[in-house]
């Protein structure tokens, strides 16, 4: 069983009296512990598809079994929930709270899913040394540097020990040498088995995932799975 | 989200917007210590005459010559249209009556009192021994009027403080011989500096023997017969006793009035509650405006944090997290805002009390709960809409505001 499978997606948007189709038709499988390249033009769907691999968006039509549950039927409350256990996000921007220190936006999940605060101080402590972080504990988002935020990003993603990382140009803000950093602690959690997804404009970055696709007006153009030869 | 951690992230939401959420607090404490500054006038005011009143004396029953009300048609008062005197006799008759402690006539007038070439207008009170009793007023030198027939009264005076000062400076009043009119009395006792009371400034006021008084102002009638019942319980029925006695000794007709200070009383504790429960409406009007700034001020801070809210509902926050978390917020603003009006309204209360030692200006426990659950309320009711939308927004649309 896949842990993702997608059948007849579409996705539409009204733009005044235009439909503009972010999705059409889409058609995709997606085993446990593999790791995803997605990329194509600008407007070609990617942040969409993966919004919608998030459950933060729903498709106007077609199919989205997650590790075998059909999930566009949810609840909305249901849908949170495996958000909360299943899925971890990285967004380019970080989205970071401001006003929280860097453990305490690390913490920020298992908060929202009520994990007992002696639990969570634990974890987080762990995920602090993981990432390299424990000197910045207290530091607030403004403190940090652009590597530094994304790496709590990353740690918050991952404290709620998701099936599947979904990352929308995680070094899109970064330098090279960051970026490449940040590239490895995702690559690192995907090698203990974690389904990792992400969207890049770098092809350099694409082609260290064991798995290519290529968009183009919300479709798949290429899938390195499916490739000839 | 647990409790503790959705106050907790409310708290520091709150506190990450200074300026907006110093603002909300404001005018919720605005609102809520003038419910309670504006209430604690009312009840004063309500105290403060209540307080006039028993001041008066206890257990007070006061007969009035002449029928007041509208009693309908009286045969007897058809006969003899004019209503007969109230006299000593009269008042010295209802001593008898089982129901009653003590019975002062009063007899009422101004003249002029003198000594040693200082000359002064003064209210003088024509009555017996019991008056200062049944008054409540106290001596602070001297004795009381002598207990004797009131018929024949002895030619001595007590004096109020403020006379004593003005006429006699320094000197001993007591023993003093001073005009009163026509006549000369000998000083025998001086009263207790009391201040403003109600109807009249004991300071300046001459106390003589009722028939003395009756004498001077050359009139037969009395200005009242103040009564002392036994006790509360006995109110009533030295009302109805006295009012039957005077009606036999005046051949059957009613032509006197009895009030008790009770009946009185509950007329103005009523009155002045009811004022006092109208200035609350009206303070709470302003708790209403600040329940809607509130409102206002968390619909700001929903916009504000629309990339937050999506992060949160990205991160699993369920909606029904992210209403609660906004409640909370607004919860504390109108709390905090509360608590603050509270304080600052009993400071006012106190400052009030300090500028004005007479007016016991406290406000009454029921509007500071009314006030405080007010202020509650409307902060959360506004709070709901708020909350509402921050619960529906779109998160990949929210996200994108980040
Ligand atoms: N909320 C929306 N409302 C209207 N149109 C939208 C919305 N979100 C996406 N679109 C449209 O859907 C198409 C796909 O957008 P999407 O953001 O998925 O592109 P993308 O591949 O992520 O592009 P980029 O590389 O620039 O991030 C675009 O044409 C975009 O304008
Ligand atoms: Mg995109």
């Amino acid at each position: 069983m896949a842990l993702i499978e997608l059948s007849g997606i579409e996705r539409r948007f009204l733009l005044g009296d235009t439909t503009v189709n972010a999705l059409n038709g889409l058609d995709l499988q997606i085993e446990a512990g593999q790791y995803v390249a997605v990329m194509g033009p600008s407007g070609s769907g990617k942040s969409t598809l993966l919004n919608l691999l998030g459950l933060l968006d729903r498709p106007n039509a077609g199919s989205y079994r997650l590790e075998g549950r059909d999930v566009t039927t949810l609840s909305p409350e249901e849908q949170a929930t495996v958000r909360s256990r299943r899925i971890g996000f990285v967004f380019q921007s970080f989205h970071l709270v401001p006003r929280l220190t860097a453990a305490e936006n690390i913490a920020l999940p298992m908060m929202l899913a009520g994990i007992a605060p002696a639990e969570r101080k634990q974890r987080v402590a762990q995920a602090l040394t993981d990432f390299g972080l424990d000197k910045r504990a207290d530091h607030r988002p403004d403190q940090l540097s652009g590597g530094q935020r994304q790496r709590v990003a990353i740690a918050r993603a991952t404290i709620m020990q998701p099936a599947l990382i979904l990352a929308d140009e995680p070094t899109g803000n970064l330098d090279r040498h960051t970026g490449d950093e940040v590239v490895h602690l995702l690559e690192a959690l995907n090698g203990q088995g974690v389904t990792l997804i992400v969207v890049t404009h770098d092809p350099a970055l694409g082609a260290r995932a064991g798995r290519q696709l290529v968009m183009e007006d919300g479709r798949l153009k290429h899938d390195s799975a499916h490739a000839p030869g | 989200m647990r409790l503790a951690d959705t106050l907790r992230f409310a708290r520091d939401a709150a506190a990450g917007y200074p300026v907006r959420t110093a603002l909300s607090v404001l005018a919720m404490s605005i609102g809520v210590a003038a419910v309670v500054i504006l209430t604690a006038l009312g009840d004063g005011a309500r105290r403060y005459v209540v307080g006039q009143f028993s001041s008066l004396g206890t257990n007070l029953v006061i007969v009035l010559p002449g029928r007041s009300g509208t009693g309908g048609f009286n045969p007897a008062n058809a006969i003899t249209s004019t209503p007969r005197d109230l006299t000593i006799d009269d008042a010295a008759s209802l001593r008898r009556l089982p129901s009653v402690r003590r019975v002062a006539p009063l007899a009422v007038g101004t003249s002029e009192i003198a000594h040693g070439g200082k000359l002064r207008e003064a209210m003088v009170a024509g009555s017996t021994a019991e008056f200062i009793p049944i008054r409540n007023f106290e001596l602070a030198q001297g004795s009381p009027l002598p207990d004797e027939d009131w018929n024949r009264g002895s030619s001595v005076a007590i004096i109020g403080a403020k006379l004593r000062q003005e006429i006699f400076g320094t000197e001993p009043a007591v023993g003093q011989l001073v005009r009163v009119g026509d006549r000369r009395l000998r000083v025998i006792g001086v009263l207790k500096p009391l201040g403003q009371g109600l109807g009249m400034n004991t300071d300046e006021l001459v106390i003589v023997p009722v028939s003395l008084a009756q004498a001077m102002f050359n009139s037969n009638t009395l200005f009242r017969i103040l009564i002392e019942a036994n006790s509360r319980e006995a109110i009533p029925a030295a009302r109805t006793q006295s009012l039957e006695l005077l009606k036999q000794r005046h051949r059957g007709e009613e032509d006197v009035t009895v009030i008790t200070q009770d009946a009185v009383l509950a007329t103005f504790d009523k009155l002045l509650g009811a004022l006092t429960l109208a200035v609350a409406g009206i303070a709470a009007i302003s708790l209403a405006v600040a329940g809607i700034l509130v409102m206002n001020v968390m619909l700001v801070a929903v916009t504000q944090r629309t990339g937050e809210i999506g992060l949160l509902k990205a991160l699993g926050a369920s909606a029904d997290t992210i209403r609660l978390a906004f409640l909370a917020e607004a919860a504390m603003l109108s709390g905090v805002g509360a608590l603050l009006g509270y304080l600052l309204g009993q400071l006012g209360a106190f400052a009030l009390r300090q500028a004005f030692p007479v007016f016991p200006a406290y406000p009454p426990d029921w509007a500071v709960i009314a006030g405080l659950s007010t202020a509650l309320a409307t902060g959360l009711l506004f709070g709901v809409m708020p909350a509402r939308q921050a619960a529906r927004l779109d998160p990949v649309l929210a996200l994108m505001k980040h």
